[in-house]
């Protein structure tokens, strides 16, 4: 996937209470959260953001709790990608298994500043900054794997539909 | 787990060579990795497929997870031993919204025959209630769609959080994929001091090694200070490691894990115990002795500091409870500190036993008389104010002083509300006093 837009850059440790506050933990709807995605760093975020645009940030993203919630409220704004010094567990595979593109590379992260223009390829790793060209850290096969086939539950149901070919 | 019974006896004594010797030795957390995965020896870093012992879910994550299965049609594959749900974070539902993911809940624990749901009256916080129930014991591998699940390794046991959507593919897979993570050593040797306990032992390892100190990796916790800890607070430890980041936190097995783990179920369990000569990734010391009641200031649970530091800061509302300090043992020292004295003027009180057992019990101890002589209020089992849902929202610029484990912004209701993480001593003490107070001076 190749993607384009404005990037949105924040510091390092930004929490999931941060991203998506517990208030709206009672639906999962992606239109509901939408309108709260980051309202504990940024209020206006969710307004200002478009289609397309990333998110650049540094260490230990999406720290604290589980809720998919915070991947999906990012996605549900329209952002394309997260673009990261590194990420908190959960938020990884939390992110991975709903098909938010995340990629690791510092040296992007520090390049970025809010408004610097982004270009993302998730098939290469390559990200360039306002002209400037970086490579992501490529992930483990396994998690590739899961990535192409369009998230975990397509994984699992692919699992599942060989186990019965057996 | 039942277990392939050479491999197990070379995954518990260590790959050995021909006099005898440990080749390679593992520690607990990839011992209890590679039983699972069904491998004689996992390196940190490689990533296993592993069987898993007890998934849980509850009322915020389950829902989710259920949607999941029903939208890759995946329903009719779900195996219900395993499973255990529970309502715990909007209990007794506050709105429409929150009697819907309740519902949702009773409704497939029902379908699928899932025998160990807890609903409103029978349970409490998932992470008190697993334990208590006998539903997990040494030597198991859990998971969990809350990121508090590591909270079970006080048994001797690896348990991790994730997601809902991790949730629900384990439900059908029976399985998950892990990263083994690096194990990291943390000794505790010495006595605590009297009103310093479990939870300031956690704040003192968070403020030294930061909110992201031990990402990605295992936390085992060793020393006298640890031996001597009763079950309670050592539960109170593991809760905490994902507040540095940590994949899974865990202690070895002693008697008093025997103790706990035999009173509450008849599963057999294996114990593992890490290699004497086992390289952990790093190792972190600390001298019980010097502990003092700490407090972890706004907006993270790694800035940490003395109580003594911030005693002059004026307290709105204390909160003693959720799944890291709503223990009977908790309850039992803030009511000590609290017995016949009255809340500061103007301070509320509220106080949330983790689970019904542990309710009942403390009202039978006659330990709850104590919170509501003070002026404090007692509420049925549940989050509550802890992730800012009900039973005590925070409103702007209030200050509170909680024995939870997470203070970040916005966490507990308006952004603008400032919470300081103390244990339950510290927490009764300020009750009484109205500003932050150290319960060495009550
Ligand atoms: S008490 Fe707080 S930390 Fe524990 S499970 Fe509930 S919301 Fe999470």
């Amino acid at each position: 996937m190749k993607f384009e837009g404005s990037i949105f850059r924040y510091g390092a440790n930004i929490d999931t209470d941060v991203i998506i506050p517990g208030t709206f933990l009672v639906t999962t709807d992606p239109k509901r959260l939408a309108p709260h995605c980051m309202e504990g760093l940024d209020p206006d975020f969710s307004k200002r953001v478009q289609p397309g645009d990333m998110l650049f940030v540094e260490e230990n993203f999406g720290c604290g709790s589980s809720r998919e919630h915070a991947p999906i409220s990012i996605k549900a704004c329209g952002v394309s990608c997260v673009v990261a010094k590194g990420f908190a567990r959960i938020f990884f595979r939390n992110a991975i298994n709903i098909g938010l593109p995340i990629l690791i590379c510092p040296d992007a992260v520090d390049a970025a500043v809010t408004g610097s223009k982004g270009k993302v390829d998730t098939d290469t790793g390559s990200i360039d900054v306002d002209g400037k060209t970086f490579s992501a850290n490529p992930f483990p096969e396994f998690i590739t794997n899961i990535i192409s086939k369009g998230g975990l539950m397509e994984y699992v149901k692919s699992r599942i539909a060989d186990q019965k070919s057996l | 787990m039942a277990l392939d019974q050479k491999l197990g006896w070379r995954i518990r004594n260590g790959i050995r060579n021909m006099e005898g010797m440990i080749i390679m030795g593992m520690t607990m957390t990839e011992k209890i990795i590679a039983a699972h995965a069904g491998l004689e020896e996992v390196k940190p870093g490689q990533l296993v497929t592993a069987k898993v012992d007890k998934i849980m879910a509850h009322d915020i994550t389950g829902p989710p997870a259920f949607n999941e299965l029903r939208k890759h049609n995946l329903e009719s594959s779900v195996e219900p031993g395993r499973i255990a749900l529970v309502l715990d974070h909007i209990v007794p539902p506050k709105d429409i919204d929150s009697t819907l993911n309740c519902m949702a809940v009773r409704d497939f624990a029902k379908e699928k025959g899932i025998e160990d749901f807890f609903d409103i009256g029978r349970g409490g916080i998932a992470h008190n209630v697993l334990p208590e129930e006998g539903l997990v014991v040494p030597g198991d591998l859990v998971i969990g769609a809350d990121s508090h699940t590591c909270t079970y390794g006080a048994l001797g046991c690896v348990s991790t959080g994730m997601g809902h959507t991790d949730i629900a593919a384990a439900m059908v897979l029976g399985e998950t994929w892990l990263r083994v993570p690096e194990s990291m050593l943390f000794t505790y040797n010495g006595k605590l001091g009297k009103y310093v306990s479990g939870k300031d032992m956690i704040l003192a390892t968070i403020g030294k090694i930061s909110v992201n100190g031990a990402d990605y990796k295992a936390m085992e916790f060793i020393g006298s200070a640890i031996d001597a800890l009763p079950m309670e607070q050592r539960f109170t430890m593991t809760n905490m490691v994902i507040e540095c980041g940590g994949k899974n936190g865990l202690m070895r097995i002693d008697q008093a894990t025997r103790e706990y783990v035999n009173a509450r179920t008849k599963r057999d369990y294996e114990e593992y115990v890490s290699d004497d000569d086992v390289k952990y990734e790093s190792y972190h010391e600390f001298d019980a002795s010097a502990i003092e009641p700490l407090v972890a200031k706004p907006f993270s649970p790694d800035n940490v500091s003395p109580v003594a530091d911030v005693k002059d800061v004026k307290v709105d509302q204390v909160f003693i409870g959720s799944c890291t300090n709503g223990w009977l043992d908790d309850l039992r020292q803030a009511s000590y500190i609290l017995e016949g004295e009255k809340l500061a003027k103007g301070l509320r009180l509220i106080v949330i036993p983790a689970t019904m057992g542990i309710y009942q019990k403390a009202l039978k101890e006659g330990i709850l008389d104590a919170f509501i002589d003070a002026g404090g209020v007692v509420s049925p089992s549940t989050c509550g104010p802890c992730p800012g849902l009900h039973q005590g929202v925070m409103g702007p610029n209030e200050v509170g002083v909680f024995t939870t484990n997470r203070n970040f912004r916005g966490r507990t209701g308006h952004p603008d509300a400032r919470i300081y993480l103390a244990s339950p001593y510290t927490a009764a003490a300020t009750a009484i006093m109205g500003t932050i107070t150290d319960p060495r001076e009550i």
